[in-house]
C-alpha cells in the first residue's frame, strides 16, 4: 500500500473520530473541536489523494479546495465559538438544552 | 437531536455499530480509487501559461477557479458579520501581559508583516499566496491582541469596515471591469493577468489578516469618538 493510501486512510479515521466525538460530548466546546477533526480528516484526504499524479507535481486542484476548505473551516469555527460564548452568556453552561421546549 | 449525556448513553453500542461501517464504506471507497490518475493536472499544465502565474496552486485559486475564491472570501466576511451581530466585545479580564510578551510582540509584529509581503510576493511562482500571507498578518493581529493591544476607536468605525471589505471589493471591482471590457467574469486578459492577480491579492491579504485578527476579538469593537 503506497504512502498516498496510507495518508487517506488516516484522513478517513481522523474524520470518524470526529464524528465520535461530535456525537456523544455535551460540551459545545468539543463538538466544535470535533467538526475541526473531522475537517482536518477531510483536508488530509483531499491532500493525499491529489499525490496519485503520474509525475513529480501534485494535481493543484485538490490543494487549492484545501485552501479554500481551511479558510471556510476557520471561519466557521469562529462564528460557533462566538455562538457558544453566547450561549453560555445567556443560560450559564456551554450546552445546549436537553429538552427544546423548555 | 442532542442525545448523549456523556456517560449513560443507552444507545452507544449502535453507535459504534454505525461508525464501524461507515469506516469500513469509507476506507473502502478510498481504497478503491485507482493508484494512478493524472486529475485535472494535465488541464493546469496545458493552460498555465496564460495565467499569468507559474505556480499551479495560485493559478487554480486566482484564475481558474476565481470565483469559488470571491464567494470565499465573502465567507470570511459573512462570518464576521455574524460574530459582530452577536454583539460587542464581551468584557475580559483585563491582566497585564508581562515584559517578555510585551517585547516579542513588539518584536515580531514588523517581521510578521515582513514575512506576509514575502509570502504574497513569492506566491507567483512558489508556494504561497494571499491566504498564507493573511494568515500571518492575522496571527500579528493576534499576537498584538494578546499582548493587550486594542484598536483606537477612531480606527475600529469606518477605516476598520474599510479594510476589511477592500479584499472582496477589489475582487468584484477586477470581475466587473473584465465585463464591461467584454470578456468574462475574472476571465483575465493574459498580459494582465499576473498584474490583477498580484492587484486582488494584495487587497485579499490585507483583508484575510484585518478580518482573522477581527474575528479574534470576538465582537464589534467599540465605534465613534468615545474615549
Amino acid at each position: 500500500m503506497s504512502t498516498v493510501f496510507l495518508y487517506a486512510l488516516v484522513g478517513v479515521g481522523l474524520f470518524i473520530l470526529g464524528l465520535y466525538a461530535l456525537i456523544v460530548y455535551t460540551h459545545l466546546l468539543r463538538k466544535i473541536l470535533a467538526i475541526n477533526v473531522m475537517g482536518s480528516g477531510v483536508f488530509l484526504i483531499l491532500v493525499a489523494l491529489a499525490g496519485r499524479t503520474p509525475g513529480e507535481s501534485p494535481d493543484p486542484v485538490p490543494h487549492a479546495m484545501v485552501i479554500t476548505g481551511i479558510v471556510v473551516a476557520i471561519s466557521a469555527t469562529a462564528l460557533a465559538l462566538a455562538l457558544m460564548l453566547r450561549v453560555q452568556a445567556e443560560t450559564g453552561r456551554a450546552e445546549l438544552p436537553e429538552d427544546p421546549l423548555e | 437531536m442532542i442525545r448523549g449525556v456523556d456517560k449513560q448513553t443507552p444507545f452507544r453500542w449502535l453507535l459504534m455499530v454505525f461508525l464501524s461501517f461507515l469506516t469500513v464504506g469509507l476506507g473502502y471507497a478510498v481504497l478503491s480509487l485507482p493508484a494512478q490518475t493524472p486529475g485535472l493536472s494535465d488541464y493546469v499544465a496545458e493552460n498555465i501559461e496564460n495565467s499569468g502565474v507559474s505556480n499551479p496552486v495560485t493559478a487554480v485559486l486566482l484564475n481558474f477557479r476565481g470565483y469559488d475564491t470571491l464567494l470565499e472570501i465573502g465567507v470570511l466576511l459573512l462570518a464576521l458579520l455574524g460574530v459582530w451581530s452577536l454583539g460587542g466585545i464581551t468584557k475580559q479580564r483585563e491582566s497585564s501581559p508581562g515584559p517578555v510578551l510585551d517585547m516579542l510582540s513588539r518584536m515580531l509584529v514588523p517581521l510578521l508583516i515582513l514575512v506576509a509581503g514575502y509570502l504574497l510576493w513569492i506566491g507567483a511562482h512558489a508556494p504561497g499566496g494571499a491566504f498564507q500571507a493573511g494568515a500571518v498578518l492575522g496571527a500579528a493581529g493576534v499576537l498584538l491582541l494578546l499582548a493587550g493591544w486594542r484598536p483606537g476607536a477612531r480606527f475600529s468605525g469606518l477605516p476598520l469596515r474599510i479594510t476589511l471589505v477592500t479584499g472582496l471589493g477589489m475582487f468584484v471591482a477586477v470581475g466587473i471591469v473584465l465585463i464591461l471590457v467584454g470578456r468574462r467574469l475574472l476571465e483575465y486578459l493574459p498580459p494582465f493577468a499576473g498584474a490583477l492577480i498580484l492587484l486582488i491579492e494584495a487587497a485579499a491579504t490585507l483583508s484575510i489578516g484585518i478580518t482573522l485578527a477581527a474575528l479574534f476579538l470576538g465582537g464589534r469593537p467599540e465605534v465613534g469618538p468615545r474615549r
